[in-house]
């Protein structure tokens, strides 16, 4: 029987197997952030050990740091980004500090340096880490003690997740972009539909994804609640890596790219579970609830409770529209907001910051908009382009990078009662802000609502 | 890691479903760079409504969560496993849990016990109905009871081992040290480095 992606890239990484045990599972490439960091040190530090391969970790600043030029006010931040300064001298791991050109969110950073390849095992204490299988690897969100575990050892033990096939036949119609299919995908599976898998997104819509489109799919694994995301490599992928810094070169370019085409689900190879989903039936998607499965196509309204059968489901519902301040059958193109968030490790690539671009250009936003590119090479090129102008001229904000709004740690915050159309991966309660109300968008979509300041596609303008 | 093997004691029951990390402990307790004093974070947001189960006198000194599904999804954070156990809490009962909230709590020795959706909620409505009534999580046995009830629940053997034990994944995985070293020996050569 022929063998899936996923089990091609689990088998090349197991160090040790034995009855009874999870494997011990090799890690290519560790990650590392202030804030899951700090407690892991601690614990190397409280039993002697050493980072067993500091030149397969990279260290980066950007849950905490400001958007704005300057020190960090907050000196309880502060303290946790000198904390992982300290701890980054102390082991010897790369760290790229707020200033530096290098610097970014960490799921930006490792795919522009050409850090992330297929068919590697890439970990950090962060979820989102699943943003990295857009490469054909397998790459997960891992806590505190998993972090301290991968810095003392390179390994992890763990159990093979089910496999999961999501089959996107069809195209995506102009002005649907990878958000809304991850959307789309999350509404139909739930919140836990992914519980215990790998997904693998296959078929004609997804071979068609740019690599900024297919790590925005990849990175909203998790909100399915699968542990990772993965597309099969292709001619796409290879030009993506090809000549960034850390690419292999010359003769080892074409070792591995003959080794990265072999990275694909047999024929004949089973998953535990196939979804299907007609890309082509997709319309711009938004969320109106309190998780990212309560989602819908803009052209919907605002569901009525009782228009879920499950009681769980109804009573989620019942609260969430409690605490959007929303009424069921209000169009959701009705719904006003305040605040507009174009970044993240899920739409903060050059790809997003282009697209919404070509929406603002020549016309005026409405409300707040934040622009934070998702990394100081992202910025970089943005503004070569000219599109920081853009922005600057349509009135929105040009920022640092940074996690920023994503998860509000830094002072980019909503306040209570505020709603955001947002760019970003989640729509908790609180998450933006305490009280914040959080409505997840494509970065087209977060353009259009600046200009009206009502949700609004792009085709509406 | 604190061992775990079994835990007698009362309930509270949280009839909520996807509770998420971010409820669990908002983001802005995670600046903090100890282990200690995130029993204050945990529920922050929900804890400010005088109503909210965990406000309610006649639950106090639970030990046992009794959650609605999907509890522990979104954020890797460990810091709502630090929360849950610094507050009080010895084992969580759901129908579903979050992948990396599970993986976590087995390395802390905080118990994630998976049951049915409908036995959940008949332990809810008994403990609702009897906020003092005594529930026994039973990791040797593999076993909730309550009341005559007796519910099986599974977990992997290796798990239930090293809980048991309250052993130190980084000690035993350093036994193996040799193994690594083999196979880093063996890695394709192309294969980057952050040097």
């Amino acid at each position: 029987m022929g063998r899936t992606l996923a089990e091609k890239v689990w088998e090349q990484h197991v160090v040790r197997r034995a009855e009874g045990e999870p494997d011990l599972l090799y890690i290519d490439l560790h990650l590392i952030h202030e804030v899951t960091s700090p407690q892991a040190f601690d614990g190397l530090r409280l039993a002697g050990r050493k980072v067993r391969r500091p030149d397969l970790t990279i260290a980066t600043e950007d849950h905490n740091v400001p958007t704005v030029l300057g020190p960090i006010s907050d000196p309880v931040s502060k303290t946790q980004v000198e904390t992982l300064r300290k701890n980054a001298a102390e082991f010897g791991i790369r760290l790229h500090p707020m200033g530096d050109a290098g610097q970014g969110v960490v799921h930006i950073i490792g795919p522009q340096f050409g850090l992330t390849q297929p068919g590697m095992t890439i970990v950090c204490g962060d979820s989102h880490t699943s943003t990295h299988g857009a490469f054909g690897g397998i790459a997960f969100g891992i806590g505190t003690s998993e972090v301290e575990h991968v810095l003392a050892t390179q390994t992890l033990p763990a159990y093979r997740p089910k496999t999961m096939a999501i089959e996107v036949s069809g195209e995506l119609p102009d002005g649907v972009t990878a958000k809304d299919l991850i959307l789309a995908i999350i509404h139909q599976i739930g919140t836990g539909g992914g519980q215990g898998y790998i997904v693998e997104y296959r078929g004609e819509a997804v071979r068609k994804l740019s690599m900024e489109g297919r790590m925005t799919v990849c990175n909203m694994s998790i909100e399915a609640g699968a542990r990772a995301g993965m597309i099969a490599p292709d001619e796409t992928t290879f030009a993506y890596l090809k000549g960034r810094p850390h690419a292999p070169q010359g003769e080892q370019w074409d070792r591995a790219v003959e080794y990265w085409k072999s990275l694909r689900s047999d024929d004949d190879a089973v998953f535990d579970k196939v979804v299907e989903i007609d890309a082509s039936a997709l319309t711009p998607y938004v969320t109106w609830g309190t998780n990212p499965g309560q989602g819908l196509p803009l052209g919907e309204a605002v569901p009525s409770p009782d228009s879920f059968a499950d009681p769980v489901e109804r009573a989620a519902a019942e609260r969430a529209l409690t605490y959007m301040g929303l009424t069921a059958g209000t169009p959701l193109r009705e719904i006003e907001v305040d605040t507009v968030f174009v970044g993240s490790c899920t739409n903060g690539r050059i790809e997003d910051l282009r697209s919404a671009a070509e929406i603002l250009r020549g016309r005026q936003v409405r409300t707040r908009t934040l622009i934070v590119p998702g990394s100081m090479l992202v910025k970089l090129q943005a503004e070569q382009e000219g599109l920081h102008e853009v922005f600057k001229a349509a009135g929105a904000e040009w920022r640092e990078a940074g996690c920023s709004m994503c998860l509000g740690m830094n002072p980019d915050t909503l306040q209570p009662g505020e709603r955001s159309a947002s760019t970003s991966n989640r729509n908790f309660e609180g998450r933006q802000g305490k009280g914040g109300r959080t409505h997840l968008v494509s970065p087209q979509v977060a353009a259009a609502t600046a200009v009206t300041g009502r949700l609004t596609a792009p085709a509406d303008l | 890691m604190e061992a775990f093997t079994t835990h007698t004691g009362t309930a509270v029951p949280l009839r909520r479903s996807n509770v998420d990390t971010d409820q669990i402990i908002p983001a802005v307790w995670l600046k903090q760079v100890s282990r200690t004093g995130f029993d204050r974070g945990l529920f922050a947001a929900w804890r400010e409504d005088p109503t909210f189960v965990l406000n309610d006198p006649a639950y106090e000194g639970g030990s046992i969560l009794v959650s609605g599904p999907d509890f522990g999804t979104g954020s890797s954070r460990e810091h709502a496993v630090w929360a849950l156990q610094q507050y009080g809490f010895r084992a969580v009962i759901a129908a579903r849990f979050g992948d990396i909230f599970r993986n976590n709590s087995t390395k802390m020795g905080l118990l994630p016990v998976v049951l049915p959706g409908e036995k959940v909620e008949a332990l809810q409505s008994a403990v609702e109905a009897d906020p003092k009534l005594e529930i026994t999580v039973d990791l040797a046995e593999r076993q909730v009871r309550w009341a005559g009830e007796a519910v099986a629940f599974e977990i992997d053997d290796y798990t239930r081992w090293r809980l048991m034990e309250g052993l130190d994944d980084i000690g035993l995985t350093l036994r193996h040290a040799e193994e690594v070293a083999a196979y880093e020996n063996g890695r394709q050569p192309w294969l980057p480095t952050t040097v």
